[in-house]
């Protein structure tokens, strides 16, 4: 018997490389850019953002090969998982990823930053959400989500001269210790009750347990707050602006895209297959969070005066927007489907046009040397080409067609109104105010860049750097294509599921 | 040459201009007369392909839609491009085609401060194709995604190119209508999740697809349906605008550039009573019976209140910003009649309304670069230092006031008419109310119409005035740019069949899925 067990806990399990090939990938990318520093000194640094660059982009060939496949991986005892859901999110990391290096490069080379180290934790912070994408354990869940935020604490802290960088870096990172640890204590509930870090026999046993409601209804709670730090919903978002604002540009449009949407996708795999059968318990706290977090977001964004804060104030809001279909998704399977589908889409065009945002605002701040929006005067009459980079951004982000938002926007409503319940209905008018209430400051920004004068009377042009002018055409490219053609992207959502586990 | 327009005409209409706009991007904007020459080519050439699809429009048979193109568009949500063009939109098309070059010869020489053609001409084009596809979209997503559209191109003409205060205006207009068209597409959705599914490649599926739509709503709740109408009352009534959402429309007049006065006058708004005529009407007609009393009498409110706003303006566009509102009140009225005849009215109404108002907004702008005010106090003895342009804006005024035998008339008077027997089960004596009060309305509209006139045409030229320089009259591109307007209004004024004809088929077809299915 013991034997039998001993054997049993000992013998190695099946690995699918092919599965793991992205993963591999990048981890081995990271191995070669700590070589590279250790044993190359100053004479090499430079490369290091091509070698990253390249790591990542070769982490989309198996992707590309697993999603051509089409069959689902399941490894690890169910808690590592390789599907459509997981791919395309694989996907939008691994390019979330490479779109911030492109914006990075000339950033961490000019500010004479330590450049080796630099990529070599951006790249871990990828690596974490690729990771994220497929986990389907508590546990993992828990370990990927450390592997995308210590890095991240690091890098928002990068300018260390800088005082508001480390106020910036510290804040993140007391706020996301604080957050792991709640997350930890629901997932101990969790634990406790069904006995399982497996997200599909959570899912299985958590509704039988009606006894523990308060227990259960705790962990729950918990553990969604902890994620709800992560993707800075109101009112767990006071860390965000500030981080945001301190932190070096390149970093806040990875926090603000990546590391949220992985946020997210944790979210997502708690609640679509281990809590979905207590929608009770969570439909009526995402409620609140959505509604929440798209009115003080949008609210408090109408009152800033720098973009880097308007575009974290309006961050949160897209949080809420987000959140909006989840307080929905649990009427029936089909509802759930939709508003996971929509959220997916919201994570891939949100990623598009806010990296593109930043984009601009790094290629503005490289002649300005700011980021407040009255440095962004006049904009039309020196960088036309920036400005209407930056006004398709806007819009997007405003929902106004036919740049995507306007998909994003209709899938959120689409999901919405699909339950059907006088819930959904007020939820949706609310995002309805809201898409309002938002275009005061993105169309502030766009009056400034258009209509008022440059604040200096400088006109000479912008120097655009290559990587960042390519960093804009691909933001702006998908933009506009998935805004004309939004087929081009459903084709790649609407298999995406997570249902396919739950018994 | 049929089959080519049959699958291809529309679209090429309505993409044509983004292919000229494309075509000025990237030129430099220092060669200015290129862009004006390539702006004005491909408004000419949208109008060539518009004029094809007329000659080759079969007109008895405009009950039905023609050169319909239905593609798969997002699949997903069957969500499909589809367009086609039938007798009611017709006549939309044809003013958009008409007004659109007309603006562009009107420009040439008259570039608002700050200038750049090249950028205000690209908005113009883009402005034409968001125009043009929200007449011919048949599809629910596709005709909001256009309806959208027009509002940015909009928003940056009055908002860089606009007066004194345009950047107020500019927010002021844009807000108002996300607000309107935020509650729409919630209204859109829940029609499309509450309606009945069909089958699409072998699946059940929703439909955003205009054509079947008022079939597969008749299962929706009396309840959902008045709040779906509701939602499209919002989107529709801020754009058209009606009391009390007008408040923007007066702002963004005064302050828009005269063409971005000319074409919201003349098109913008008439998307508003459009979404009505094709889309909230005959979709949801039991909510619609609902709503209309109400939709009368905030129209005849329209009316009044605007007539009265406009004898108290002391500045000439924002009068005639005023009397928009309270034509587009008449519009509103005859539409809210749910009768064939209002339909009609009302229908001719929106054409007539555009190439009036249209005209008189180019007056008051050309006024305006000669005067540099616009305050009717300074103005005075227009027909002694510039007696054409006195004469076209007696004209105008005349038009605009109702005059038989010109185009205003053919509007304003059936809808009035119309209104002593509404259709469906509506109250046959309060629309009779309604109607006594619209006609006082008419009274008013010559009253301030006509005082606008003596106060700016008759009289002496003020001191300041008197001899100055700028004073020169009607221009040769002013000529080029308002004779097709002029001729027009005569003409539909003495032959207003030539609408009522287009109109007819289709508007009957429209009535009778509302009596079908409605009451």
């Amino acid at each position: 018997m013991l034997a039998q067990l001993l054997t049993f806990a000992w013998s190695a399990p099946s690995v699918d490389y092919h599965a793991l090939a992205p993963e591999i990938i990048v981890a081995a990318t990271i191995v070669v850019l700590i070589a590279l520093d250790a044993f190359t000194g100053e004479r090499s640094r430079w490369a290091s953002s091509s070698i990253a660059g390249i790591g990542l982009l070769l982490a989309l060939i198996p992707i590309a090969t697993l999603a051509y496949d089409g069959v689902d991986r399941i490894m690890f005892g169910g808690g590592f998982v390789v599907d459509n859901y997981a791919l395309i999110l694989q996907a939008l990391f691994v390019v979330a990823g490479y779109i911030v290096i492109l914006l990075s490069t000339n950033y961490i080379a000019e500010g004479d930053y330590y450049e080796g180290e630099y990529y070599t934790l951006l790249l871990s912070s990828v690596l974490g959400m690729m990771v994220m994408a497929s986990a389907r354990d508590l546990i993992s869940i828990f370990i990927a989500l450390e592997l995308v935020s210590i890095p991240a604490y690091m890098l928002a802290a990068w300018r260390k001269r800088d005082q508001k960088s480390n106020e910036a870096g510290l804040k993140y990172y007391l706020m996301g210790v604080f957050a792991s640890a709640i997350l930890l204590y629901g997932m101990s509930l969790i634990f406790g009750i069904t006995g399982s870090t497996l997200l599909v026999n959570i899912g299985a046993d958590l509704g039988s347990y009606i006894s523990s409601q308060p227990i259960i209804t705790l962990g729950i709670v918990f553990v969604l707050i902890g994620f709800a730090f992560k993707v800075s919903a109101v009112p767990f978002h006071q860390w965000a602006p500030d981080t945001y604002e301190g932190a070096p540009t390149p970093v806040t449009s990875f926090l603000a895209v990546a590391s949220k949407a992985a946020g997210f996708v944790a979210i997502l795999n708690v609640l679509f297959i281990g809590f979905y059968g207590r929608h009770d318990v969570w439909e009526p706290l995402m409620w609140a969070l959505a509604a929440l977090s798209m009115t003080v977001g949008n609210l408090i964004a109408l009152r800033q005066t720098n973009v880097v804060r308007m575009l974290a104030y309006s961050g949160i809001a897209q949080a809420g927007y987000i959140l909006a279909p989840l307080a929905v998704a649990g009427a029936t399977l089909g509802t759930g489907g939709e508003a996971l589908r929509s959220i997916v889409v919201y994570l891939l065009i949100y990623a598009g046009m806010n990296l593109g945002a930043f984009a601009v605002v790094l290629a503005v701040a490289r002649k300005t040397r700011s980021a407040e929006i009255k440095s962004f005067g006049g904009l039309f009459s020196y960088a036309p080409v920036l400005t209407v980079c930056m006004t398709i951004f806007l819009f997007s982000l405003a929902g106004i067609p036919p740049a995507a938002g306007w998909f994003a926007k209709l899938s959120i409503f689409s999901s919405l109104a699909s339950a059907g319940t006088a819930s959904g209905y007020v939820l949706a008018v609310i995002v309805g105010l809201n898409s309002v209430i938002a275009f005061g400051y993105y169309g502030r920004l766009i009056r400034v860049m258009w209509m008022d004068e440059a604040p200096d009377g400088d006109r000479t042009p912008i120097k655009v750097p290559a990587s960042l002018s390519f960093a804009l055409i691909i933001t702006v490219a998908v933009t506009l294509v998935w805004g004309v053609f939004p087929g081009a992207l459903t084709h790649f959502t609407d298999q995406v599921t997570l249902f396919s586990l739950l018994r | 040459m049929k089959d080519f327009l049959n699958s291809w005409g529309i679209s090429l209409m309505v993409f044509l201009p983004l292919v000229g706009a494309l075509a000025m991007l990237v030129v430099p904007k220092a060669k200015e007369q290129y862009h004006k020459v390539v702006a004005l080519a491909a408004s000419l050439v949208v109008g060539f392909i518009g004029i094809l699809l007329m000659t080759n429009f079969d007109y008895d048979a405009n009950g039905h839609l023609q050169f319909v193109v239905d593609k798969a568009w997002i699949p997903i949500i069957n969500s499909r491009f589809i367009v086609g063009i039938d007798g009611i939109s017709l006549p939309m098309i044809a003013l958009t085609l008409l007004i659109v070059p007309l603006c562009i010869i009107y420009s040439w020489k008259h570039f608002p401060e700050p200038k750049n053609p090249k950028a205000f001409l690209i908005l113009i084009l883009i402005l034409e194709t968001g125009m043009l596809g929200s007449f011919v979209a048949q599809d629910l997503i596709l005709f909001f995604v256009f309806f959208e559209v027009v509002l940015l191109p909009m928003y940056f003409m009055i908002g860089v190119w606009g007066g004194e205060k345009r950047q107020y205006a500019s927010l002021k207009f844009f807000l108002y209508t996300l607000f309107g068209s935020a509650l729409m597409i919630v209204a859109f959705l829940s029609l499309y999740f509450l309606s009945d599914k069909i089958p699409v490649n072998g699946q059940m599926m929703h439909s955003f697809d205009m054509r079947i739509l008022p079939e597969l709503a008749t299962g929706i709740s009396t309840g959902a349906a008045l709040f779906i109408f509701g939602g499209m009352f919002m989107g529709f009534g801020i754009k058209v605008p009606m009391f009390p959402f007008h408040t923007w429309l007066p702002d963004a007049h005064t302050q828009a550039p005269t063409v971005g006065s000319v074409i919201l006058a003349a098109v913008l708004l008439k998307l508003g009573t459009y979404g009505f005529i094709r889309i909230a009407i005959p979709i949801l007609p039991g909510a619609a019976e609902k709503w209309a009393p109400f939709i009368g009498l905030l129209a005849v409110i329209g009316i009044i209140y605007g007539a009265l706003c406009c004898l108290a303006q002391t500045d000439m566009k924002r009068l005639i910003a005023f009397s928009s509102v309270s034509h587009m009140g008449f519009v509103m009225l005859g539409i809210a009649t749910l009768t064939t005849f209002g339909f009609q009215a009302a229908i001719f109404g929106m054409v007539a309304h555009g190439l009036i108002t249209g005209m008189l907004f180019f007056v008051a702008g050309s006024t305006k670069d000669r005067y540099h005010t616009l305050d009717i106090s300074r103005l005075g003895g227009m027909l002694k230092s510039m007696p054409h342009m006195g004469w076209i804006l007696g004209f105008s005024v005349m038009a605009s006031l109702g005059l038989p035998g010109l185009a205003g008339f053919w509007g304003e008077f059936p809808a009035i008419l119309s209104a002593y027997n509404p259709g469906l089960g509506l109250n046959v004596a309060f629309f009779r109310v309604l109607m006594v009060i619209a006609a006082v309305g008419t009274v008013l509209a010559a009253a301030y119409l006509l005082w606008l006139y003596q106060r700016v045409g008759f009289g002496v030229p003020s001191k300041e005035f008197e001899d100055d320089p700028h004073l020169h009259d009607v221009s040769f591109t002013e000529w080029l740019a308002w004779t097709p307007m002029l001729v027009l209004i005569v003409v539909l004024g003495f032959m207003p069949n030539i609408i009522f004809k287009v109109t007819d088929g289709a508007v009957s077809h429209t009535i009778a899925i509302v009596n079908g299915l409605g009451g």
